[in-house]
């Protein structure tokens, strides 16, 4: 029991991503109304962007910026002795951006396919417009 | 200019997809002669690149001069030659046979019609060229976001359609980048040969397994493979025929192309095939996605329906190959991405060239349609017969080298199910035939006047790209030995036996 409560408190990161993960999912599966469907969807999304950040995050790391170690034309740097231990990895941070815009391009569809089912159906619960085109 | 192919394809397509937007704006008859340029070019630089690499070997382009690693690259081998000669033909075809429809179909939208069209080509194509873990998840999504644009313009139930397709697409890619997230952690990587060398030592780890089975299903879910298919149906049947010819034909056989490139170079053969023990039940569930697939296709009542249904069961075919193991399987996988486009593709043509004349597909509007388009329809019975898998036409060797990669693997079940699906087939489209054949054509008063009824063909301009894919279905037939020889043979890795 001991070595369970261990594991989950020293990957603590990785569990609030599922556990988020998981809630968007309930919301996409579970919920009748489309926005709240499409705001789960973006939970989902937004899950998988912290779970990239915090593969990124390191304890008494600093952020990747070489303060003197400047040569003339930018590559002085390798002549001075860069630990890499102390700074953090920038990559899993950079791609994010990308993924965070794909995530608000994504999430700006959706809305708009809602806005174009509202205005055809008066309605945004999944059911009701499910009956109004079974009727059709 | 030649060692420029791999980056013009999608920085052409890209650029004109602005021009167009613009050019929209100011005239919408200027987009769609941009569009053909910008997909001429990137058509023309593929084949280009397909027939270097056929001369040179693997193609490695560093995009800004940028080595691997730490840049990003292109690579280009035999296997994406192929797909991008492919995919890039098919889109071009499509633009040309489409042109009409979209008139017709949607005038006010045009520009951002085209604009759309061609950013989802530079999608695809990206997808195939791209030797970047990451980069193909951007790519994957600049593909899914166009195509539910495209898809929602279409007829009143499209945009709820696309709606589910948003959602299930958005979990597929996510669940694409989760995964690359973790390769990510153990190998400190994203460019595709770097992981494949820093993995082997690696092969035990769980963390190593989780990327696999998460990309793995990520790709499935974009593929609609059978448990996962439930988005496609309806989003293809109720966009405009422009789009779901583009998008039927080329979306799941890329993903198709995915999976093969994860199996293939990212993970290599040993770790998929030898290592995890799972080629059997995804052989099985691919048994049950195609029979699954042909049943429902005999349920539906509407030939766009019926088709989409297909599509299911051909990506059941892809992933069952695929995953058989060995050398003849995968091959007839890779030659069924070639050939399944070009069927698809005619299939859909004849759609839109039914619903540009009868703005109907459902089987009751087909009555005496060979009488009234028989030039449509006769390319129709081609692509019928290649689906079904009769020998001058493509569609049977790929099945041949599926059905045998099946009897070498032991697969007794893939190779019943590929044989039950080609009958299913051929019950599927002998009904149509004999609909359109048999039938007099009765719009009130019944059969009295079947014997005067007008020819009313499609334009010039949407058959004559219909009869190139479909004397294309026949001339792949006749060049498979080619095909798999000098393309094919290379792409396959040597371990594979």
């Amino acid at each position: 029991m001991g070595d369970l409560l261990q594991t989950i408190v020293a990957k603590y990161n990785y569990w609030i991503y599922i556990t988020l993960m998981m809630i968007g999912l309930y919301a996409m599966i579970a919920k009748n109304n489309l926005v709240k469907k499409i705001v789960g969807m973006n939970i989902f999304q937004t899950a998988i962007i912290l779970f990239y950040v915090s593969i990124g995050v390191k304890k008494g790391g600093t952020i990747p910026i070489l303060e003197h170690g400047h040569g003339e034309h930018g590559h002085g740097a390798a002549s001075h002795l860069v630990q890499a231990v102390d700074y953090i990895n920038p990559l899993p941070h950079v791609l994010m951006l990308t993924a965070i815009v794909v995530g608000v391009a994504t999430l700006g569809v959706a809305l708009a396919l809602a806005i174009r089912i509202y205005n055809q159906h008066n309605t945004l619960e999944e059911d009701e417009i499910l009956a109004q085109i079974r009727e059709k | 200019m030649s060692q420029q192919y791999a980056a013009l394809l999608v920085v052409v397509p890209l650029l004109s997809a602005l021009v167009i937007s613009i050019a929209g704006l100011v005239n919408k008859r200027l987009c769609f002669p941009i569009a053909v340029a910008a997909l001429g070019v990137a058509a023309y630089s593929c084949i280009g690149l397909l027939l270097r690499v056929l001369n040179e070997g693997v193609i490695v382009y560093k995009l800004g001069g940028w080595d691997p690693p730490m840049g990003i690259a292109y690579y280009v081998d035999h296997l994406n030659g192929l797909v991008l000669a492919v995919v890039s033909v098919v889109a071009f075809l499509n633009l040309i046979a489409s042109k009409k429809s979209i008139e017709l179909e949607m005038p006010d939208k045009m520009g951002a019609f085209y604009a759309l069209y061609v950013l989802q080509v530079t999608g695809l194509l990206g997808i195939v060229v791209t030797g970047d873990a990451f980069n193909l998840y951007v790519l994957l999504e600049i593909t899914a976001l166009t195509g539910y644009g495209m898809l929602a313009m279409g007829e009143d139930r499209a945009c709820l359609s696309t709606l589910n397709y948003l959602y299930m697409g958005t979990i597929g890619a996510c669940f694409y980048l989760l995964g690359v997230g973790y390769l990510y952690i153990v190998t400190g990587s994203l460019n595709m040969v770097d992981i494949a060398h820093l993995l082997p030592p690696l092969y035990q780890s769980k963390a190593v397994l989780a990327a696999f089975i998460i990309c793995l299903v990520g790709v499935w879910l974009k593929m609609a493979f059978f448990p996962l298919h439930a988005w496609l149906p309806n989003a293809y049947t109720h966009g405009p025929s422009a789009a779901s010819s583009l998008i039927a034909p080329l979306v799941t056989k890329v993903m198709v192309y995915v999976m093969i490139r994860l199996i293939l170079t990212v993970f290599t053969p040993d770790f998929a095939f030898t290592m995890l023990n799972i080629s059997e039940p995804i052989v099985w569930l691919a048994v049950i996605a195609i029979v699954m697939g042909a049943i429902l296709a005999l349920a539906q009542r509407d030939l766009k329906k019926m088709l989409t249904y297909i599509i299911v069961a051909e990506v059941g075919y892809m992933v069952g190959g695929a995953w058989l193991g060995n050398r003849d399987g995968m091959t007839g996988a890779i030659l069924h991405i070639l050939n399944d486009a070009l069927m698809t593709l005619c299939a859909f043509l004849v759609v839109g060239n039914i619903v540009y004349k009868l703005k109907g597909y459902a089987f009751d509007d087909l009555k005496g349609l060979f009488r009234k388009m028989p030039f449509t329809m006769g390319a129709f019975v081609v692509g019928a017969l290649s689906i079904i898998g009769v020998p001058p036409t493509c569609g049977f060797f790929s099945k041949w080298y599926l059905i045998s990669g099946a009897i070498q693997a032991g697969q007794y079940g893939f190779m019943v199910a590929l044989i039950f699906s080609s009958l299913v087939n051929v019950v599927l489209f002998f009904r149509i035939i004999e609909i359109g054949f048999f039938e007099p054509f009765s719009d009130h008063h019944g059969h009295d006047h079947h014997t005067e009824e007008p020819m009313a063909e499609a334009p010039l301009t949407m058959l004559v790209p219909l009869f190139i894919v479909a004397a294309g279905l026949v001339v792949v037939g006749l060049y498979t030995g080619d095909i798999v020889n000098y393309i094919i043979r290379f792409a396959v890795p040597k371990g594979l036996i």
